[in-house]
């Protein structure tokens, strides 16, 4: 009781890295999944099978892998380490956001994709026959319809990612997950330190579940 | 290529080892999880309040959790709770506990928790009218559950089982941090001796895609076998 007491502040303040990391990739990885949900419905074959190859390895491969070719693996080119993009591959901090961007966009794209693919073709003839411009199409109907049924999956998504950043943690970088595992390295005692981390995990998972519902609702038109 | 030379010259031996070890893992987990599944789902689907709360307490727990943060559990709680029954039975010396095991148990339960809901929703999809069909028939409940529940809710749940699968078979590479000489800690190993991460984690990449694209294919078969009366 002791150590969960002793150890609450300390995970506590280990879980502000754990919420930034979360809500940045998630942040950039809707832009990174919306990009490629779009380069999905071009015309060209080329670029829709860019789209479909960036989604197939990075949902087809562990994260972990992912992130270590990133972290280890790009510091081993000499070009890398003479861009300019070397100020932040050398960080992990960047690296792992990076990482989970790239991962969460391709799981992103796939729950755009299918969202956009299930709206009622009689909406979009109805669209038409109104006089509706592409843009306004694509604003006032496609756009609130595809939000709205892809709510429930992207929900699932912002979970995954909570987790996943655990990984943070093999890359040095003392997450939620890391102050844990050094906790635990130094005192022996497991139990504990997984009941207070998993509590605060738990939260957040809990917090995330809530907001979804509450969007759901919001974005119920029926 | 020469990195990847058979023998003692290169690292094809060892990596298609560990490949053999990640996929040893996955399949036990799989399997752990399935047992845990069973039980669960039988807490879910009961009439029992109690063991309702502890089947929902078990799936919310292992899917809001990291998964590291359990193989952490385990591998660091595990060898305790080994070395305290031990303590009871007389015996004082440190035991360390199989990686493997240690492994397969923590992905295991936590492939579990998804399995259980698979296994749930499908069992729940199932029509109602085949209960009240087969009690009107006077089966058995043993005969209905073996008979009719499982094998239409194996079909069911067999797309749901591809899934968690993949999830099973990727967390494998996180049980590196215990140790165990899979495809990852096996790369990690060989990029350090080279120097060459670059290399060795795209192939692990490489052998990890090769891994979900054979069993996508096994599925997609098996789906095609069960669904040939429909």
């Amino acid at each position: 009781m002791d150590l969960m007491l002793e150890s609450f502040p300390k995970l506590l303040n280990a879980t502000k890295l754990t919420i930034q990391l979360t809500l940045l990739s998630l942040f950039f990885g809707i832009f990174v999944g919306a990009f490629f949900a779009l380069l999905r419905t071009s015309k060209y074959k080329i670029f829709y099978y860019i789209a479909y190859y960036y989604s197939y390895i990075f949902r087809g491969t562990p994260l972990l892998v992912q992130i270590f070719i990133i972290y280890f693996g790009l510091a081993q080119l000499e070009w890398v380490r003479d861009s300019f993009l070397w100020i932040f591959l050398k960080e992990p901090y960047s690296c792992a956001i990076l990482a989970f961007t790239l991962n969460t966009g391709a799981y992103t794209s796939e729950i755009f994709r299918s969202a956009f693919e299930t709206i009622n073709k009689g909406i979009l003839e109805a669209a038409k026959s109104l006089g509706l411009s592409k843009i306004n199409t694509f604003f006032k109907i496609k756009l609130p319809i595809a939000i709205k049924q892809s709510l429930p999956a992207y929900g699932n998504e912002m979970i995954l990612m909570l987790k996943g950043t655990s990984l943070a943690s093999t890359v040095t970088l003392l997450d939620l997950t890391g102050v844990a595992k050094h906790i635990i390295s130094t005192t022996f005692r497991p139990v504990e330190v997984f009941i207070v981390a998993g509590s605060i995990y738990l939260l957040m998972t809990f917090i995330i579940h809530n907001l979804i519902k509450f969007l759901e609702k919001k974005y119920n038109y029926q | 290529m020469s990195l990847l030379a058979y023998g003692d010259t290169g690292w094809g031996d060892e990596l298609f080892f560990a490949t053999l070890m990640t996929i040893a893992v996955a399949l036990t987990a799989l399997a752990i999880g399935f047992l845990f599944a069973a039980i669960f789902v039988s807490f879910k689907l009961s009439d029992n309040k109690l063991l309702n709360l502890i089947g929902s307490f078990y799936t919310t727990v292992f899917r809001g959790v990291p998964e590291l943060l359990v193989i952490y559990l385990l591998f660091f709680g595990g060898s305790g709770a080994v070395m305290y029954v031990a303590k009871i039975f007389g015996y004082n010396g440190y035991i360390e506990v199989n990686a493997f095991l240690t492994g397969a148990i923590s992905i295991g339960i936590i492939s579990g928790a998804y399995s259980t809901e698979v296994f749930r929703g499908a069992i729940q999809s199932i029509h109602a009218g085949q209960f009240e069909a087969s009690k009107v028939l006077g089966l058995k409940k043993k005969i209905y559950y073996y008979k009719i529940i499982i094998p239409q809710m194996l079909r069911l749940a067999l797309p749901n089982i591809s899934n968690v699968w993949q999830i099973t078979l990727k967390d494998t590479s996180l049980i590196s941090v215990t140790g165990l000489v899979e495809i990852m800690r096996q790369s990690y190993i060989a990029a350090g001796y080279t120097r060459d991460p670059l290399f060795f984690y795209s192939f692990a990449a490489v052998l990890y895609l090769f891994l979900t694209f054979l069993s996508m294919k096994f599925f997609n078969k098996l789906e095609k076998n069960y669904s040939k009366g429909y």
